[in-house]
């Protein structure tokens, strides 16, 4: 599939987005975050309004992008839509309650808040993962990797913040936590997509298994088309290989190297440490984000390629 | 039509859906020019544009179905590479600088050359044109005009098929023949891919899988018809002679003949005189009137066409003034049961197992004798004499392209229809069958007209015509040919179609002489209708010392910019097909069937946005202008106000004219009768074409039924209505060998003597390809061929925004096997070598192609910048022609240059090509070679659009 | 609305048999079904750089064509395709907007253009490639299965159809009612042993594909036991006696 710049963003910003609210809607109540909050919430909504505004720049008619909130009993892309707006609800009371210094309520709208985040996050993995055609996608392990990925990237951010209001723990141990996790996971969903069995074979989709192998002779066109642009993306093994390792490495291992060290250490060089580490995941996510679409296959492409 | 239930019209509250828009606001028929089916159309027009073409259900052609280029006619019409105005050539030839001038400019021009050439040497001037279906009118005004030098591309395509089958069963495949669709169990197509008859192909083809019929396809490639056969027999080009003797020696070896179909139809009891050195052998023995004698079992020589002949079919006689003769079957049969035509002795060369071979010759034998139909139709037979019955022999036969395009080609053609003879399977039931205005007597006309070309002097008879013999081939007394394709010349005796291929060639070098003016219509001869484009190219733009061109004057008319405008001093521009008036005439190529008499009209369904004129507008025009008699009055002042008057009002002999349909005053008559006025009028609201339907009693047997000749006769269409007797034995071909022998007063030159006793054989002969001697053909190992892609075939304007999608580039084809074996691998690039030069092209692997043989996509490479097309198209970047490598020569022999064509009838043996494979060095991938600059644009061509939304919906 | 309506028993199916036994893959389709739709219920179906090198439009019908089996004993199969108006559609569930639907009264899948915000989400869910964007509008744009022809009360009764089946000139589409077991679609299928297409992806298509049939084998078998010429002191002379008339 064609790792398009503005979804690999849009899921990327607001997994990260929804990832922090859910921590800071979660923790900010409990008093387990530093400070007011305020800062991680306003960039926790940046993230995800930047991330929902990247997301309708791939629309053909983004002025409509409204009607998409109305399918919600069929389609988990209007699901998105309507957990996404319904979260800025309680978001949005999350942050007055901060502002005013209400407790109760921000107690409400931060657990609100947060499982509005798992839902809008749910939904996301959910639109690749009923997917049928996209073997890499329609997998049990998607949805899992989507929440994890945006748990693990809201709590790096989040330590970050917490250590420039000068300390908080406990971020930093989640996003050890949720990064070991992350990382397990994903390796799992990598192997098991290696080694997967096809949906499909150019011999079912044509029916002609019967007669023998079946090998393309001439396509439709000789020239491109949209199917082909969309769908047809194909990197090489080793390339695929050597970013998974990137992904791993500067996404996965060394924030959570980094967070440990914080967590360890504290002070300034916790701020650096976790600074360095929120860059780094959110760059390896961006990779990790980029590969989930570039690895994954269409069976359309069987009747081109076989 | 294909059918299906109908949907029920249940209640719809669909608000998206307009259920019943009106399709256009106006529906108009005409006939289809996207290729040369004739296919009947219906267009509809919306706000003056077009929103729909479609087949018409009613058309006898396409009976409703239209194939891709038909449906494309949308693209073609709106096309960025028409042409705008005339032109005239500013710059250099070849650089495409021209300037607009007027109609009147660009007519005064061409009147002033032609006038000049016509009245000092009228040969001077070469009219020839390329897909063009209005040979009647161009022919005509080419004699009027006064110069032998005319014909279509024929010579380029088909007349292998057209001259082997009129000089053996008075019909031939290509257009002119079709096989019986709704009886045939057995169909062999020979060399047949998208061709003429494209859409009647199809629905035949439909109709006989539908039935369970058998389908055989012998064609180095399975593609297109031949992936749908029931077998594919992908034996080495050039080799289907061979085959087809093969299966005629198993034939007779079996004796699963049909003898007395033989004896009725053919000449096959026909006494052919033996004394060898004679100036008399191989000459039909003949009576006192010239009448052919045969050897009657009680009367001995006789009469061969009397009705109560009991023939004698083999052994040997003395006739009456004591020489000795042989019946043609005799003659045949010692021939093909000789053990060189036997399975085993052929197999290796047609790269078949004897047994196949053995194999298909017995299932074709079942089905002809075992399983031959009788349907209850009482008919008359040319004797007077009742039968009760119509006797089948259900096997039909289809040839083609790659029957036609070597320079065994007639021989080959030959064979095939030797086989249906021997079979009984000519016109029966289920077997293969004459389209009208056909059969017709063998050979169908007088000799060519050509000879004694005078200044301002008509030529009488039809240019392009058929030799019986050496007397009329249009050679000078010392057997020099007289035209500039050395047509009907000892060259090629037989080129009834002209050879198109030659005269660029032999104007260049001044063979036989030098010409003035090239006027071409319609002929792409500076890239994919030359056999060699770059040879071409270089003779239309070489100078004499005196910085003159070699060929002065060039005139072309052409709709598009097409890679032959550059070349040209003036253009005068056509108008696309759906802009004209056309004539699909029964002087011409009508669109008769098997079952009657038919032809066709092209109505204008759209105004011209461009100051351009149908090219036969401007024929008329320029012959008035000329003061050619046939187009002026005696007043000198034009006889045609146009086309259609033309159409309507020409008359070749009386009564006759190019529509068959609808004639006399009152529309009534068919065939022959006197103008109509309105008779266009009639052929539109008829949907553009008129349909004779011939009683059941007529359907078969036409050479020989009495009531379909005697109606033919009475419709104009044959001089006669005697029995047109097959000829197994070619009389006019062994005169030619006979000349060739030192008989008679017309002798070949003594470098063709060896040539025309070898291949002007009575009899079907097998040889390799002509340009095969000479060369290493271990070096050159592959065999090479094209095809026309069925989205692309004879597409007239052959760029259209649509189909260039579908195929914008194309590859060199070859077997898995032998590119595995060629270290290549898919979409390798590759140089393409033969002896005439090289080309560089991607290769594609494939398993249904025979393993000796390349192919590729025929046409699909254009030169950057022609047609409006971006410099970096594919079609110039991935596109190649073959035709690059191609030599319209043969390798030199003997110092005379020889066309690369068949020795008969000089048809292009484009087919014949052979050439090696290598891959590329590394760094000369990516584009495609040879790769010409682009020329200039013409001035005030339309920009390119980034985007084309073509629609005629309303926009909200 | 976005949710697939409920299936009956019997209820309508409108949809394309395509016969692989007897297409020779002449583009008939693709190019008619080209023309009809540009100016139709979906129009235009853009091109883009319609004359420049990277030329690509709308189609609703491509035409692939594929080897299968090895060497001479393989088939080449020419191979349209389109969408199959499937029972159980994704494309139509996860439309977030409801352009995409399919018609519970012939079970044609349509997408409404004014309600598509060109999320590309559909042509993700369909496996066979049946959609197509219209980049220009922004909005996907599919086959409809002519629904502006097959009950336009302003076309004769007999072209009722779609444009690929009229224009076929080997009669290797048919259209009809898969849902009713007599219609001639569903009786061709039944004979024929059609096929759908990846059925075990679960979409259900209602189009068809007709396997290519079985080549017959030749009846006849050479008879070895004739005499070859060379056998025979003189072949011709079994003709000798024939005594024949006309």
């Amino acid at each position: 599939m064609n790792p398009a710049p503005s979804i690999v963003f849009f899921t990327t910003a607001s997994g990260a987005g929804y990832g922090l609210l859910f921590w800071l809607g979660l923790l900010r109540p409990l008093g387990l975050v530093p400070g007011q909050g305020l800062v991680a919430l306003a960039l926790a909504l940046v993230l995800i309004t930047a991330g929902l505004l990247s997301s309708t720049l791939h629309l053909g008619n983004p002025q409509r992008a409204w009607r998409a909130v109305s399918q919600w009993r069929s389609s988990w892309l209007s699901r998105e839509g309507v957990a996404a707006i319904l979260t800025y609800i309680p978001a949005l009371l999350l942050g007055l309650a901060l502002w005013v210094d209400a407790p109760a309520l921000a107690l409400i709208a931060g657990l609100l808040a947060a499982a509005g985040a798992v839902a809008t996050v749910y939904c996301t993995g959910m639109i690749y993962a009923s997917l049928k055609p996209i073997r890499q996608w329609h997998h049990p392990l998607v949805v899992p990797g989507y929440l994890a990925l945006s748990a693990f990237s809201g709590a790096v951010l989040l330590a970050m913040l917490a250590a420039f209001a000068g300390g908080g723990a406990v971020p930093a141990l989640l996003a050890v936590l949720t990064g070991a996790a992350a990382l397990l996971l994903k390796r799992a969903y990598w192997q098991a997509i290696d080694s997967g069995p096809p949906i499909a074979t150019i011999e079912s989709a044509t029916t002609l298994g019967f007669i023998g192998k079946v090998r393309q002779l001439d396509p439709p066109h000789t020239e491109q088309n949209y199917l082909l642009r969309e769908m047809g993306f194909r990197i090489a093994r080793k390339h695929a290989a050597k970013l998974r390792l990137i992904a791993q490495g500067a996404g996965f291992a060394l924030p959570v190297l980094l967070a440990l060290l914080a967590v360890l250490v504290g002070g300034t060089p916790a701020v650096l440490a976790l600074t360095l580490g929120a860059v780094l995941a959110i760059g390896g996510l961006l990779i990790e984000r980029w590969l989930m679409f570039a690895e994954a296959t269409h069976t359309v492409m069987l009747y081109y390629r076989g | 039509m294909p059918e299906a239930p109908m949907p029920l019209a249940t209640e719809r509250p669909d608000r998206a859906v307009d259920y019943s828009p009106p399709v256009g606001d106006e529906v108009k028929t005409t006939t289809c020019y996207m290729c040369a089916c004739r296919c009947g159309i219906r267009v509809h027009l919306k706000d003056g544009r077009i929103r729909y073409i479609e087949g018409n259900p009613d058309h006898p052609v396409n009976k409703g179905v239209l194939c891709g280029k038909g449906s494309a006619g949308i693209m073609t019409q709106y096309s960025p590479a028409r042409l705008r105005a005339p032109l005239k050539r500013v710059g250099p030839r070849g650089s495409g600088e021209f300037a607009e001038i007027s109609w009147e400019e660009a007519l005064e021009t061409a009147t002033g050359w032609l006038r000049h050439v016509r009245a000092t040497d009228p040969r001077q001037l070469a009219f020839f044109t390329g897909r063009d279906q209005s040979q009647s009118l161009t022919g005509f005004w080419a004699a009027q005009f006064g110069t032998p030098n005319f014909a279509a591309h024929g010579g380029f395509c088909s007349v292998n098929m057209a001259a082997a089958g009129l000089y053996s069963i008075g019909g031939s495949f290509w257009e002119f023949g079709e096989p019986d669709w709704d009886r045939a169990k057995y169909l062999l197509m020979f060399g047949v891919a998208e061709d003429h008859d494209s859409n009647p192909i199809k629905i035949g083809l439909a109709k006989m899988k539908g039935r369970g019929a058998r389908v055989v396809s012998i064609n180095p490639v399975r593609t297109g018809y031949s992936a749908i056969a029931d077998e594919w027999i992908g034996l080495r080009p050039g080799t289907d002679g061979l085959f087809a003797l093969a299966i005629a020696h198993e034939l007779l070896r079996t004796d699963q003949i049909d003898l007395d179909f033989l004896a009725r139809y053919t000449n096959a009891s026909w006494l052919v005189v033996r004394n060898p050195g004679g100036e008399d052998d191989g000459l039909f023995a003949r009576d006192e009137n010239g009448k052919p004698l045969a050897w009657d079992r009680e009367r001995g020589a006789i009469d061969a066409s009397l009705m109560d002949l009991s023939a004698v079919m083999v052994g040997e006689v003395s006739l009456p003034d004591g020489r000795r003769a042989q019946p043609v079957f005799h003659l045949m049969a010692e021939r093909y049961l000789a053990p060189e035509y036997a399975p085993d002795a052929v197999a290796e060369r047609c790269g078949l197992p004897a047994e196949r071979i053995r194999r298909i010759a017995a299932g074709i034998a079942d089905v002809a004798f075992n399983q031959a139909i009788t349907l209850d139709q009482p008919w008359t037979d040319v004797w007077g004499r009742r039968h009760e019955t119509m006797t089948g022999r259900p096997v039909a036969f289809h040839a083609m392209r790659g029957i036609s395009a070597h320079s065994n080609g007639f021989h080959t053609c030959r064979a095939l229809h030797l086989l249906q003879m021997l079979l009984g399977a000519v016109d029966t039931p289920g077997s293969w069958r004459y389209k009208s205005p056909f059969p017709r007597p063998i050979p169908p006309g007088p000799g060519p007209a050509g000879r004694g070309a005078k200044p301002n002097t008509p030529l009488a008879g039809n240019i392009l015509s058929f030799p019986h013999g050496p007397d009329d081939l249009l050679v000078d007394d010392d057997g020099n040919p007289i035209r500039i394709d050395k047509a009907f010349s000892w060259d090629a005796p037989l080129s009834l179609h002209g050879m198109m291929h030659t005269v660029i060639g032999n104007a260049g070098a001044g063979d036989p002489y030098k010409i003035d003016t090239l006027f071409m219509f319609m002929a792409n001869m500076a890239w994919n209708s030359a056999m060699n484009p770059g040879e071409v190219i270089r003779i239309l733009t070489e100078t004499q010392p005196d910085g003159s061109y070699t060929i002065p004057h060039v005139i072309y008319s052409d709709a598009y910019f097409s890679e032959t405008v550059p070349y040209a001093d003036l253009i005068l521009p056509d108008t696309t097909y759906l802009e004209r008036w056309d004539c699909i005439s029964i002087l011409d190529r009508p669109i008769g069937s098997a079952h009657g008499a038919g032809d066709a009209i092209r109505q204008p369904v759209i105004k011209p946005d461009r100051d351009v004129r149908p090219f036969q507008d401007v024929l008329i025009e320029l012959g008035a202008r000329l003061g050619l008699p046939a187009f002026t009055k005696p007043d000198g002042t034009p006889k045609f106000k146009d086309y259609p008057d033309y159409i309507t009002n020409h008359e070749r002999m009386p009564g006759v004219g190019p529509l068959a349909g609808f004639r006399g005053a009152d529309g009534s008559k068919r065939g022959v009768g006197e103008p109509n006025p309105d008779q266009l009028q009639r052929y539109i609201e008829n949907g553009c074409f008129w349909r004779d339907h011939l009683p059941p009693e007529q359907g078969y047997y036409k050479h020989a039924n009495k009531a379909y000749l005697e109606q033919s006769k009475a419709m104009g269409l044959m001089g006669k209505s005697d029995q047109i007797v097959m000829q197994i034995w070619s009389e006019p071909l062994q005169k030619f060998r006979l000349a060739a022998e030192g008989h008679g007063a017309k002798q070949p030159p003594d470098r063709l003597r060896e040539r025309i006793r070898t291949y002007c054989d009575p009899l079907p002969i097998w040889y390799p390809a002509l340009e095969h001697e000479g060369q290493d053909l271990n070096r050159f190992g592959l065999s090479a061929i094209t095809q026309r892609p069925m989205a692309m075939y004879h597409s007239w304007g052959s760029m259209n925004a649509w189909l260039r999608q579908i195929i914008g580039a194309n590859k060199l084809y070859m077997a898995r096997s032998r590119g595995t074996a060629l270290g290549l691998a898919q979409d390798d690039w590759v140089w393409v070598e033969s002896r005439a030069g090289r080309l560089k092209c991607q290769v594609s692997l494939m398993e249904g192609v025979n393993p000796d043989t390349v192919w590729t996509w025929n046409a699909i490479g254009k030169r950057a910048g022609a047609w409006n097309l971006d410099e970096g198209s594919p079609e110039s970047t991935r596109g190649f022609l073959l035709n690059h490598v191609i030599s319209e020569w043969l390798p030199a022999q003997g110092g005379f240059r020889q066309a690369n064509a068949d020795p008969v009838t000089g048809q292009a043996a484009w087919y014949d090509l052979r050439v090696s494979v290598t891959k590329c060095a590394p760094g000369e991938e990516g584009i495609t070679s040879p790769h010409p600059d682009a020329p200039a644009l013409p001035p005030h061509m339309p920009a390119r659009p980034d985007i084309l939304r073509y629609s005629t919906k309303a926009t909200p | 609305m976005t949710c697939l309506p409920e299936i009956t028993p019997g209820q309508k199916k409108l949809g394309l048999v395509i016969d692989l036994d007897t297409c020779v893959g002449c583009q008939a389709c693709a190019t008619n079904c080209k023309e009809w739709n540009a100016s139709g219920h979906s129009g235009p179906l853009p091109d883009t750089k319609p004359y420049s090198a990277g030329a690509e439009g709308v189609w609703f019908n491509r035409v692939h064509s594929y080897e299968a089996g090895e060497g001479e004993r393989g088939r080449t199969v020419n191979f349209p395709r389109s969408c199959l108006h499937c029972e159980t559609p994704d494309c139509v569930t996860v439309c977030p907007t409801g352009a995409s639907y399919k018609r519970i009264e012939d079970g044609i899948v349509l997408v409404d253009h004014d309600l598509c915000i060109g999320c590309g989400l559909c042509a993700w869910a369909c496996p066979y490639g049946a959609r197509e964007m219209d980049e220009d509008e922004g909005v996907m744009k599919k086959c409809t299965l002519c629904i502006d022809r097959i009950y336009n009360t302003n076309i004769p009764e007999a072209q009722r159809q779609p444009a690929c089946v009229l224009t076929c000139p080997t009669s290797a589409r048919h259209f009809g009612d898969l849902g009713d077991p007599d219609s001639k679609v569903s009786k061709l299928v039944a004979e024929r042993g059609g096929q759908p297409l990846m059925p075990e992806l679960g979409y259900k298509p209602v189009n068809s594909y007709l396997p290519p049939r079985n080549r017959s084998s030749v009846a006849a078998k050479p008879d070895e036991a004739v005499p070859t010429p060379m056998d025979i002191k003189n072949p011709l002379l079994r003709w000798m006696d024939k005594v024949l008339t006309r």
